[in-house]
């Protein structure tokens, strides 16, 4: 049972957007919604500045709020990989897994009507191929694969390195790491 | 009737008749039939057409439909992944404001009345003033004026018309001056794709160079590796870039000051010794004389000129010459700034020289000897005029002088000029001061425009040719000279749209229409493609399949002692002190000259470039419009709020000729210096045809009404002009 998730290595990404717009033609995301941005963010004042750039999409939570709050039973966490996913024909866009997760990584997909977000592009997974964003990613700073597999992409980048999850303190239990800084003194 | 830019303003607005509104939505439920099993996809390889890289793309198409689009693992610019723009390549393709069939102007030019017409009718209309124009004043009254794949069909067409006269704004508005400089230095220029070792180097030094945001597919997957790796990277930008970002010491240089910085390096890594002497022994020639020529720049001296601490400048000088020769110097590519950009480049080429970084493993590499072989085509007639590319500059290139063919369009002097061919060029974005291209355009007879896109130029021509896109035609095979040779070729992926048609197919066709048909003896471009892959002696069949070849390497791509390099200079050595220039009149080592800086109030008007866009040709495009809508005018916080702006607020912008812009949304932000405004390229599109881009947004060419020549190659600095910020209204 592959254990699937996702690291962003924050220093190799260069805000190109090819995640974003090969997201959005693999999955048929409305125009105007998003399954992944990328964030650019800059503090201090010139010319001493700091820079981050990073990518946002579903963190495929082990504790996951979006499936916690659904009504329906439309979300769930597939046991076999740890994916969060969403039975379409069972989502009744209440809007109240858009509401529960505090990373705004889902949307009511206007075209259709029932909630969406990043699947970790499981239809690919399924035929042997990486998700969308991280087969196009240019700067190869998405990086995917197998948590239990210790030579899998996402293990082999973690390894000693500083990494963190977003909003921690939320107990949310992301899937997605990201690697901010160099963890050698530079 | 004299049209000026005002009177098409005024009159763009105007519905265009002709273009039929098509319906091409999306198709919602193709991705979840293929799922259920009911359709198959299938996938087709190709290369990509929305900038210039030509990346690998391969294709899949769901019922006829192209659905997404993947970098083809096999080739060498893409390596399986394409940047936004060529993820975003099916939005051209479907882009509902596309030219749908060829038009007639019937209003005066610039109006934007056009009516319908059958190819048969807009080539007959093309070729009859063509046979007139050659018949009245000579085949050299026609020029061309061209970029990308559509120079392989449309040029030989020309050159069979018999003008001599073609104009590519990538050499005098963009690349030129610096292929100028490195040829001058080490016989050569530094190639497209750049041979940039950056995968390999321990320090990077960008100079005005925005990588990543400026989205070259392999150069930045290269550069993000380099990062990865620990490269150490030198940014020198005015704008806190994407790249200052990642940099180990970023350098926010007085605008117009770069050359003051490139002779304080040199003259520091001569004085600590830190050039690699026993390369330039065996190399060069000249150090002596730039040795004296550089030894006056001071870091304290450039310190006052660039505004940065004259310590940064050690320092970094210092990191350079300690990790040479796995330096690379990146060689910039639009380099088309101030009108001394030859020499500013030569002195990228000389630093890099000093260092020992040229043929060497993390510098810049050599190219590989091989070729293939481009197939016989019938001689092209002998001009009888001379060519007016060179435009009288010393060092122009073959890619010639645009300007100055618009400039003798004008005068008609030394003969007239009375037609112009444009063809993936939107010169009204691409060449400075808009006026004299309207002025030049109001003395021709004929306009003809072959474009995907109903551009500002596009807009103004007597006949449009409707050309398909990329995804829907054949084009010259890409022959990639990097460390390996690949063969690419681009084929349809489905057919054209609308009444739109192939490059080769309109330039054929026109060719019979002139009694040219001899120059283009195959039925259609495969077969042409098929023949020269027989020549080459590959498979065109494995080549058809796979997208791209790649030939056995047949090159080494650094000196090693059974690897010596050749320099294509007069004295077979890289030049540190040019004779050629000094010949001709030239300062022989680079000598720095102080720009005018902007007066009080006014701003110096800088350009770059948006990751999600080429230039004016994508603002469109809806998957990639949809990422950003309209440029924005980067002015430093302090600034905007002296002026009573914040970020989000529109502006408008005029400059110091009274040249006054579209409005144009603030970003108010600390990563610009206080004496300049940055905006990206290519905003600003004058007509209603592009429904999602036009009028959105600033157009910066439109407020370059002044340039600097460069009097060694031609090319136009296009960097000195100054602006100020007005409220709207």
């Amino acid at each position: 049972m592959p254990k699937y998730a996702m690291v962003i290595d924050q220093r190799r990404c260069v805000a190109c957007m090819a995640c974003v717009v090969a997201c959005k033609n693999e999955n048929e995301v409305p125009p105007e919604q998003y399954r992944t941005r990328v964030l650019e963010m800059v503090e201090g004042e010139f010319p001493l500045l700091r820079m981050e750039l990073r990518s946002e999409l579903c963190n495929h939570c082990d504790n996951p709020p979006c499936v916690y709050n659904c009504p329906t039973g439309a979300s769930y966490k597939r046991k076999e990989d740890g994916i969060v996913l969403l039975r379409k024909n069972r989502c009744v866009g209440c809007k109240a897994c858009v509401a529960a997760c505090p990373y705004s990584a889902r949307y009511i997909n206007h075209e259709k009507g029932f909630a969406d977000k990043c699947t970790f592009c499981d239809h690919r997974l399924k035929e042997g191929k990486e998700p969308a964003c991280v087969a196009t990613c240019i700067g190869k700073s998405r990086i995917f694969g197998d948590m239990d597999d210790p030579k899998s992409p996402v293990r082999l980048a973690l390894k000693g390195a500083d990494a963190t999850v977003l909003l921690e303190g939320a107990g949310t239990k992301p899937r997605v790491f990201y690697i901010k800084k160099f963890s050698k003194p530079e | 009737m004299k049209l000026s830019r005002r009177t098409f303003l005024k009159t763009s607005g105007i519905a265009t008749a002709g273009i039929a509104a098509a319906t091409a939505g999306p198709e919602k439920f193709l991705l979840w039939a293929e799922e259920a099993g009911l359709i198959q996809a299938t996938y087709v390889p190709t290369f990509c057409e929305i900038c210039f890289w030509k990346c690998g793309a391969i294709a899949k198409v769901l019922n006829g439909r192209v659905v997404k689009l993947d970098g083809n693992p096999v080739h060498g610019n893409s390596r399986g992944k394409l940047c936004a723009r060529g993820n975003g390549g099916i939005g051209l393709l479907y882009d509902k404001d596309r030219l749908k069939t060829p038009l007639i102007n019937v209003g005066k030019r610039g109006e934007g009345k056009y009516r319908k017409a059958t190819w048969d009718e807009a080539l007959g209309v093309v070729a009859e003033k063509m046979k007139g124009i050659r018949e009245q004043y000579g085949p050299e009254a026609m020029a061309i004026f061209t970029h990308g794949a559509p120079t392989d069909h449309f040029l030989p067409l020309l050159s069979a018309y018999g003008t001599p006269n073609v104009g590519m704004p990538s050499f005098a508005q963009c690349r030129g001056p610096r292929d100028v400089g490195y040829e001058l230095t080490f016989g050569e220029g530094p190639g497209s794709p750049e041979r940039v070792d950056l995968v390999n180097s321990k320090v990077m030094v960008l100079i005005g160079s925005h990588l990543g945001e400026n989205m070259h597919n392999s150069q930045v997957q290269d550069f993000a590796e380099a990062i990865g790796r620990g490269s150490k990277l030198i940014v020198v930008d005015p704008r806190y870039s994407i790249a200052a970002g990642k940099a180990e010491q970023w350098l926010p240089i007085r605008p117009a000051t770069d050359l003051a910085l490139l002779l304080a390096w040199i003259n520091i890594i001569i004085t600590e010794g830190l050039y690699d002497r026993a390369y330039l022994d065996q190399y060069a020639e000249g150090f002596a004389e730039l040795a004296r020529e550089v030894s006056h720049c001071t870091p304290e001296w450039a310190a006052k000129e660039t505004d940065l601490p004259a310590a940064q400048i050690v320092e970094t000088a210092r990191m350079m010459g300690h990790n040479a020769p796995a330096v690379t110097i990146h060689p910039g590519r639009h380099a088309t700034w101030y009108g001394d950009d030859v020499q500013r480049s030569r002195a990228m080429a000389i630093l890099t020289a000093l260092l020992g970084s040229w043929g060497r493993s993390g510098g810049m590499f050599f190219a590989t000897k091989a070729s293939l072989p481009k197939g016989e085509s019938k001689p092209f007639p002998e001009p009888t005029k001379a060519s007016l590319n060179g435009g009288g500059y010393p060092f122009a290139g073959a890619e010639g002088v645009t300007q100055a063919i618009r400039t003798a369009t004008i005068t008609g002097a030394p003969y007239p000029l009375k037609g112009w061919f444009v063809s993936g060029t939107n010169l009204m974005k691409s060449l400075p001061n808009q006026q004299e291209t309207v002025d030049a355009i109001a003395k021709l007879d004929l306009l003809v425009v072959v474009d995907v896109m109903p551009m500002d130029l596009t807009m103004m021509a007597d006949v449009i040719l409707p050309e398909c896109t990329y995804l829907e035609r054949h084009d010259a095979l890409a022959i990639g000279k990097g460390k390996s040779l690949s063969v690419s070729l681009r084929q349809p992926v489905i057919k054209p749209l609308y009444d739109s048609q192939p490059g080769w197919w309109i330039a054929k066709e026109l060719a019979k229409k002139l009694d040219l048909g001899e120059y283009f003896p195959w039925n259609s471009y495969e077969e042409k493609i098929k023949a020269q892959c027989k020549t080459g002696g590959i498979s065109y069949d494995d080549l058809k399949k796979l997208g791209c070849l790649t030939i056995p390497d047949t090159s080494a791509p650094y000196i090693t002692p059974e690897n010596q390099p050749t320099f294509k200079t007069e004295s077979g050595k890289i030049q540190l002190y040019s004779k050629e220039l000094k010949e001709k009149g030239f300062d022989p080592v680079p000598v720095y000259v102080r720009h005018p800086l902007p007066p009080e109030g006014f701003f110096r008007l800088t350009y770059g470039r948006s990751s999600v866009h080429t230039f004016s040709r994508t603002t469109n495009n809806p998957a990639l419009n949809e990422l950003y809508k309209e440029n924005e005018v980067w002015i430093n916080a302090n600034k905007a709020k002296a002026l009573g702006f914040s970020s989000g607020d529109y502006a408008v912008l005029v400059n110091q000729d009274g040249a006054k812009s579209n409005r144009i949304r603030v970003k108010a932000t600390q990563r610009i210096r206080e004496d300049m405004v940055y905006m990206v390229h290519g905003w600003g599109s004058l007509g209603k045809e592009l429904s999602r881009s036009g009028r959105k947004g600033a157009d910066d060419q439109g407020l370059i009404t002044k340039y600097a020549v460069d009097p060694i190659a031609g090319s136009t600095g296009m960097r000195v002009n100054f602006v100020k910020l007005q409220k709207e209204g």
